[in-house]
């Protein structure tokens, strides 16, 4: 029982460093990743990742009381460029409120380094696993929802990276 | 040796109250209740109360809950199943009502979080031996064709509720959980050992006791 458990969590967390190591491996593609000589690949939305999405979430300094910092970083698929003025909706089950109430929602921008970074209420676990959702919707590059999860419940920061590819 | 008896009856009772009770009550008193409706609550009790259920299943069936009869403990583990269909429908409608999203990857089996598949899979052989069970008088089902229905179909509730409740991370606290499936597992073992169902056997002990 415990091996399947233990490589079904392997498993999220293989999929988890795959993503991270895609983003770290920008300056030397040729090396980790071979079959993509054409450069940095484009992120994937994951399972689940749009689920209790609200379109159009406004811009907010703050989602509530804040406490909890979600955070990462938005680039262009091929050649790894930072990408500035990118909006980045954000929502998630927090101890203001549940995934599908509108002020669990907020969204912000990325800044001249691509960097993304915005305040919010602490994420509990929801359906069985802390995680927040991400989204980039703004049209000019493919959409992309992302679902990362919290290696701890009790951890109060969380990131996830786009790699956007045109839409 | 009667003493000694009546001991283990008390032992066995008081064992199976604190492997049901002690987990249901630690989770009552989980942090995260505070940030939660009470439909989501209701649906995630009504989960604890079903692999309670699948703990209490092996024991009725066989016979270690003394003084029940073996004719009542089959009785009783009858109507428990039925109760475990009912605990299983609200857990499950009741999380459908918290996220319809999320549910419906889970019974499309497109979720991305690990446990459940293994839920689901457990919900649907739950459905299929209860669906049997009531159809079993009129199908004409032979004990052994019973037994060689229902025994696979138990590993799978069993296996697929413990992995399921293990992975999640929620409001159960989490050595109590342990131990509880511990002993679902410990159960389901034991009386597939002891009734020696892999055997070709004409009938079960209880099955026998009946007919003297």
């Amino acid at each position: 029982m415990t091996t399947v458990l233990l490589n079904r969590r392997g498993l999220l967390a293989a999929g988890g460093s795959v993503l991270a190591t895609g983003i770290l491996a920008t300056g030397i593609p040729g090396l980790l990743l071979p079959a993509r000589a054409d450069g940095l690949a484009p992120t994937e939305s994951m399972s689940g990742g749009a689920n209790n999405y609200r379109k159009g979430a406004a811009i907010v300094e703050r989602i509530g009381k804040g406490g909890f910092w979600m955070s990462g970083t938005v680039r262009r698929a091929g050649d790894g460029a930072p990408l500035a003025g990118q909006r980045i909706q954000i929502w998630a089950h927090t101890v203001e409120g549940q995934e599908h109430e509108p002020q669990s929602h907020g969204a912000t921008l990325t800044d001249k380094d691509g960097k993304f970074r915005l305040e919010m209420p602490q994420i509990i676990p929801i359906f069985g696993q802390p995680h927040g959702h991400l989204a980039y919707d703004s049209g000019e590059f493919k959409t992309v929802f992302l679902r990362p999860v919290m290696r701890s419940a009790k951890e109060t920061s969380l990131e996830a990276h786009f790699v956007l590819q045109p839409a | 040796m009667t003493g000694w008896r009546s001991a283990r009856v008390i032992l066995i009772w008081v064992a199976l109250a604190l492997a049901l009770g002690v987990p249901v009550a630690l989770a009552a008193t989980s942090e995260q209740l505070a940030w939660r409706g009470p439909v989501y609550i209701l649906a995630g009790f009504a989960g604890i109360l079903a692999l309670a259920l699948v703990l209490v299943q092996p024991l009725l069936i066989g016979g270690y809950l003394a003084p029940l009869s073996a004719y009542r403990g089959r009785r009783a583990h009858h109507w428990i199943g039925g109760a475990l269909v009912l605990a299983v429908v609200v857990h499950v409608a009741g999380l459908w009502i918290t996220s319809p999203p999320d549910m419906i990857d889970a019974l499309t089996y497109t979720s991305p979080t690990p446990f459940s598949p293994f839920g689901v899979t457990a919900m649907w052989a739950i459905f299929i031996v209860a669906l049997l069970a009531s159809l079993r008088r009129r199908l004409q089902l032979r004990p052994r064709t019973w037994r060689f229905i229902h025994m696979p179909l138990a590993i799978v509730i069993v296996l697929g509720s413990v992995v399921h409740c293990l992975l999640i991370e929620g409001t159960m606290e989490t050595v109590s959980k342990a131990v509880l499936c511990a002993a679902v597992l410990a159960a389901t073992i034991k009386v597939m050992i002891d009734l020696q169902v892999w055997r070709k056997r004409r009938t079960l002990r209880g099955e026998s006791v009946v007919r003297q």
